[in-house]
């Protein structure tokens, strides 16, 4: 299914579970809200015209400081791609951040779902605030959410409801915050032994 | 010299040649250093050439700990442990720059060198070291070996050498915001 039809079979099915859709590049992205994700997860999986038996990938994007700091000056001479090259033909031009700076949600968690039958993919973001930062799981339904749920709760504090096992995997249990947080210093350090050098 | 000291040192000197050709040494091997170490040890470097070409995965058999790749704070422990289980003597190699200060890493997984946990004897800086230099360091480890008393007493312990402290310094002037105020241990 191409990324067009992909949204809108998904919005026949759940229309008033979507906050915005777009596609670039071929790849197509849905926002939707956060009561609907185990459901619209589980028709992605099992319905015939998904057939997304494979999660690709699952994390998570802190907004706190998007848009607050301008990219550093090597970037723009690195050869890094900032924006797409004018002379790239480019029929869906790129959205955009999702949502105005003002009404957008702290942080977004994001799943790559693929069809290794049908051979396409889906990205779906879920908004969360960062005072009530819990999403549904999915590891009932992929085996693979459940250490990237973990990593996600790690990192970012995200909780997952109905995760069987929610512990840090990355960090040690004596680690204090989440270090992926944008308001998290980058170099402070919690040492276990050994001077906070 | 008394005949008792002149029999001492011989005897020391020949402990020490001993020693420093029959390196056992344990690779603790973390990250992207490791295939410079592997380079090393294989023939077309050849570390048995120098009597170290026997590396030995327990710590009661080894007597050289190489510490190979970046240590994250959540392995520190886990590194301590092994130094503390070998046996007397023991040299410390730190083999590449993430073990010697961190290296590029400055965030909050890294260990800013295994010196601020462990003693270490000889520092291979290098992103990662080439093989004749991870060989020059260690000849330089079997001169200190052939230096030590055979009782086990060392040498004065030295300071960080001037390239790696003068790397420090640079850093934190550079960046003087992100200086903690935290000296660094003096071995």
């Amino acid at each position: 299914m191409t990324a067009a039809s992909l949204i809108q079979a998904v919005t026949e099915r759940f229309p008033e579970a979507l906050k915005g859709s777009h596609t670039y590049r071929g790849d197509a992205t849905v926002l939707v809200f956060r009561e609907f994700l185990l459901d619209i997860a589980r028709t992605l999986k099992e319905d015939p015209v998904f057939q997304m038996n494979y999660l690709m990938d699952l994390t998570a994007v802190d907004f706190s400081a998007f848009g607050r700091k301008p990219s550093p000056a090597f970037f723009a001479s690195s050869g890094v791609a900032v924006r797409p090259s004018s002379e790239i033909p480019d029929e869906d031009p790129w959205p955009g951040p999702p949502t105005p700076h003002s009404t957008r949600s702290r942080f977004v968690v994001v799943y790559h779902f693929f069809s290794l039958r049908l051979k396409h993919r889906l990205r779906l973001e879920v908004a969360v605030e960062e005072g009530d930062a819990e999403v549904d799981s999915l590891s009932a339904l992929w085996a693979g959410a459940d250490w990237l749920e973990r990593e996600v709760w790690d990192m970012f504090g995200i909780r997952f409801r109905g995760h069987p096992n929610l512990k840090r995997i990355l960090m040690y249990e004596e680690f204090v915050g989440h270090p992926l947080r944008k308001d998290y210093a980058v170099n402070k350090r919690q040492p276990l032994i050994g001077p906070v050098n | 010299m008394t005949e008792a000291g002149f029999l001492t040192s011989r005897l020391d000197e020949a402990i020490g040649w001993a020693r420093k050709y029959s390196i056992f040494q344990y690779p603790f091997v973390t990250a992207c250093c490791g295939m410079e170490y592997m380079a090393t040890a294989c023939s077309h470097y050849d570390v048995d050439r120098f009597g170290a070409g026997l590396p030995r995965f327990s710590p009661r058999q080894a007597d050289v700990l190489f510490v190979v790749g970046t240590i994250s704070h959540k392995m520190a422990p886990v590194l301590k442990r092994i130094y503390d289980q070998m046996a007397e003597p023991k040299w410390v190699v730190s083999f590449g720059v993430c073990t010697c200060t961190g290296g590029f890493y400055d965030n909050y997984a890294t260990v800013m060198g295994i010196d601020t946990i462990m003693p270490v004897d000889i520092y291979i800086p290098g992103c990662p070291p080439r093989p004749e230099y991870v060989l020059d360091g260690l000849l330089k480890l079997q001169a200190k070996i052939q230096a030590q008393h055979a009782s086990g007493q060392r040498p004065a312990p030295e300071l960080r050498p001037p390239e790696v402290e003068g790397h420090v310094s640079t850093e934190r002037r550079l960046r003087p915001e992100r200086g903690d105020g935290v000296e660094r241990r003096k071995q």
